[in-house]
């Protein structure tokens, strides 16, 4: 057949130089294998679907349950009619003349934050649990109500000037947070499955069979993420800015930054996670293993400060910590790099160790 | 010996691996020459996959030497791998690409060879090329395997069981494919378990069982080395005694005669002066005969007079 002798020989190297002079830069492999992750990754719902749309989806979810509203009104309940009649005075209080019982059954479940019964003689009694800062408040609502109807007048006049500062508000807080779960999600998946399913398939085997440079192939995985990182980081800090107005008060330049180390620190714990793990199923405990606690203690979500003192250590030296605290610092409170010292120097030895780490284990098949 | 380099493409000698509680290769020698399609041949677990990956340099033996190409793994990897082309057993490729996206990824590894699609012409996948990996066939797929391995205008072919898991018209196809590759020039090492892909495609033939090598030819001398040109296989189902097989070593022509599963089998040189003979012999003893076969004699029957066992048996 006249294709077979085309393959071998004079045919073989002409149709070679053909090819490379069309594209020599888009058929190099680190551009292939690259282009190949990335392709990958495009074609997968579901990658796309965690990495693109549920961290919108979550802040957007969050910030409209967390938004700052007019100060809430507090439903609270009465049993004497006089009382009831002195409390209506106070806006903020929704009062409901109940009967005793009832009364009774609506402090118990909640529905009132507050239950105000007449005491011996003139007094007034507050029934209320002081843990909730519902019952705390409407408690001082109530009684500065019954004082004034009592004839009580404030020997300071005062007033209120509101403010609605962008910054403050919990989204705000929230989507460094987000940002930087997103990134060690996606860095940590992405290549940890991607490794262990080539590996688990013979697919790392086959290419190790061709004369692919080795270390190509591990870069192709950076280069692939760097590239999704910026429609990654783009798509939540868009999301944040149009919809909630969540300012970026530091430089870009260094957020930008701060997302690409961010970014490698936890591609080389993913590809740590993924040097060993022959099956999807070990690799998927170990990546649990590994990002559940830092989605709870890493202050995503909360501040971290609320883990008690001896802990605090410890949490500041997870690399979601120093990630998220670095972002919250330049998005904020427009910190600059000389101010980021400490976190950058643990996302540094992240990424040095878990990486010299790596290459050491690694298996290629 | 630089002549010696040119004659055979690849030179084993004293080969040994082995894991932990099983030698898979032990002490094996092959000399395959440039231009010649080689085959292992051998039932699952004869170490057939073990010495084709460490001749692919991808396992590191316990001792002995290998020469591919008149080279060394250890020293000239980098100028082997630009010059061999490799298909393994069971590798997946990622479904999610198109055809033409991995010949184009494999082709981009190799410093030189022929374009991406006239690879995808070779192995007739042209209607193919954009649809993806995972939309193909189990013929298709190894088509696919088969066109990334010829991607780098390989000098040495290398395929372990290129056909197991398809079905007869998928591995036919196959094998008209790799018969045009011969015919292009190139050395060719394969493995089977398949007798009949063994005999029709390779020049020489190396029987392997327990790691070791037990019958080396062509498969013409092979299965004239059993003696024998037919087989004749009978049982005698419903007999209340055991046929007396001693008396059919005495027939004329009658080479071997052994117990397989209830059945007989013989190897005979003459199948017009044996089978008469049987019949009478079975009506001197009285039993019935149930079936009676009569075959050519093929390399099955070369693994069978070595080893008593089947190729397929695990």
């Amino acid at each position: 057949m006249s294709d077979v002798t085309a393959i071998s020989g004079a045919g073989a190297r002409e149709a070679t130089r053909k090819s490379l002079r069309g594209s020599a830069l888009a058929d190099h492999p680190l551009v292939q294998l690259t282009m190949v992750r990335f392709r990958e990754f495009m074609r997968e719902p579901e990658a796309l679907f965690w990495v693109f749309i549920f961290p919108i989806l979550l802040a957007a979810g969050l910030g409209i349950a967390f938004r700052n509203r007019p100060a809430d009104v507090l439903k609270i309940a009465t049993v004497a009619p006089q009382l009831t009649l002195s409390l209506r005075q106070e806006r903020l209080l929704d009062v409901q003349q109940l009967p005793p019982a009832a009364a009774e059954e609506a402090l118990r479940t909640g529905k009132a934050a507050l239950l105000v019964q007449p005491g011996p003689g003139d007094t007034v009694v507050f029934r209320y649990d002081d843990t909730n800062p519902e019952g705390r408040t409407a408690r001082m609502l109530a009684d500065r109500a019954v004082q004034r109807a009592a004839g009580r007048t404030d020997p300071v006049a005062s007033s209120d000037e509101l403010i609605r500062e962008p910054g403050s508000r919990y989204i705000a807080f929230l989507l460094p947070g987000l940002l930087g779960m997103n990134l060690m999600g996606s860095a940590i998946w992405g290549l940890g499955f991607a490794i262990v399913d080539a590996r688990r398939k013979k697919l790392m085997k086959r290419l190790i069979a061709t004369p692919m440079p080795r270390h190509y192939y591990l870069l192709s995985f950076i280069f692939s993420r760097l590239l999704l990182l910026v429609i990654e980081v783009g798509a939540v800090l868009g999301f944040g800015a149009l919809v909630f107005h969540v300012p970026v008060r530091g430089s870009w330049l260094d957020l930008a930054a701060l997302c690409v180390l961010g970014s490698l620190s936890f591609s080389a714990l993913g590809l740590l996670i993924a040097s060993r793990a022959q099956t999807i199923e070990a690799a998927s405990g170990l990546m649990n293993l590994v990002m559940m606690p830092m989605w709870i203690v890493s202050g995503v979500f909360f501040s971290a400060q609320r883990f008690p003192d001896a802990l605090q250590l410890v949490i500041k030296a997870l690399p979601l910590t120093a990630l998220i605290d670095a972002l919250r610092a330049n998005m904020l409170q427009a910190a600059d790099f000389s101010q980021l010292a400490p976190q950058l120097s643990i996302l540094g030895a992240w990424l040095v160790v878990c990486f010299a780490l790596a290459l050491r284990l690694f298996r290629w098949r | 010996m630089p002549e010696m380099g040119a004659r055979f493409a690849l030179r084993v000698s004293d080969l040994r691996k082995a894991y932990k509680d099983v030698i898979a290769v032990d002490d094996v020698e092959l000399k395959v020459r440039a231009g010649e399609c080689f085959g292992l041949l051998g039932p699952n677990g004869a170490g057939k996959t073990t010495t084709i990956e460490i001749c692919e340099g991808l396992t590191p033996s316990d001792s002995g030497e290998v020469e591919v190409l008149g080279l060394r793994w250890n020293s000239d990897a980098a100028k082997l791998r630009q010059r061999l082309g490799i298909q393994l057993q069971e590798t997946q490729l990622s479904e999610k690409l198109t055809v033409f996206e991995t010949v184009r990824l494999f082709r981009s590894f190799f410093r030189q060879g022929p374009a991406p699609s006239e690879v995808i012409a070779l192995v007739q996948l042209e209607e193919k090329r954009n649809s993806r990996v995972g939309a193909l066939s189990g013929g298709q797929k190894q088509r696919l395997a088969l066109a990334c391995a010829l991607v780098g205008d390989p000098d040495f072919l290398f395929l372990d069981e290129p056909t197991t898991g398809l079905d007869p018209q998928a591995r036919r196809q196959l094998w008209e494919l790799i018969e045009q590759f011969k015919l292009a020039g190139r050395t060719i090492l394969l493995t089977t378990h398949y007798m009949d892909e063994a005999e029709r495609l390779c020049d020489r033939v190396a029987i392997m069982d327990h790691g070791k090598v037990i019958a080396l030819g062509t498969p013409r001398e092979l299965i004239a080395s059993i003696g024998a040109e037919h087989v004749v296989e009978f049982s005698a189902g419903g007999a209340e005694r055991a046929v007396e097989t001693g008396a059919m070593r005495g027939i004329e022509g009658v080479r071997d005669v052994h117990l397989e599963n209830g059945c007989v089998l013989m190897h005979v040189t003459e199948l017009h002066r044996a089978v008469p003979a049987l019949l009478d012999e079975l009506t001197r003893q009285g039993v019935p005969l149930t079936e009676l076969r009569t075959h050519s004699a093929s390399l099955e029957d070369v693994f069978v007079a070595l080893t008593g066992r089947h190729l397929r048996d695990e």
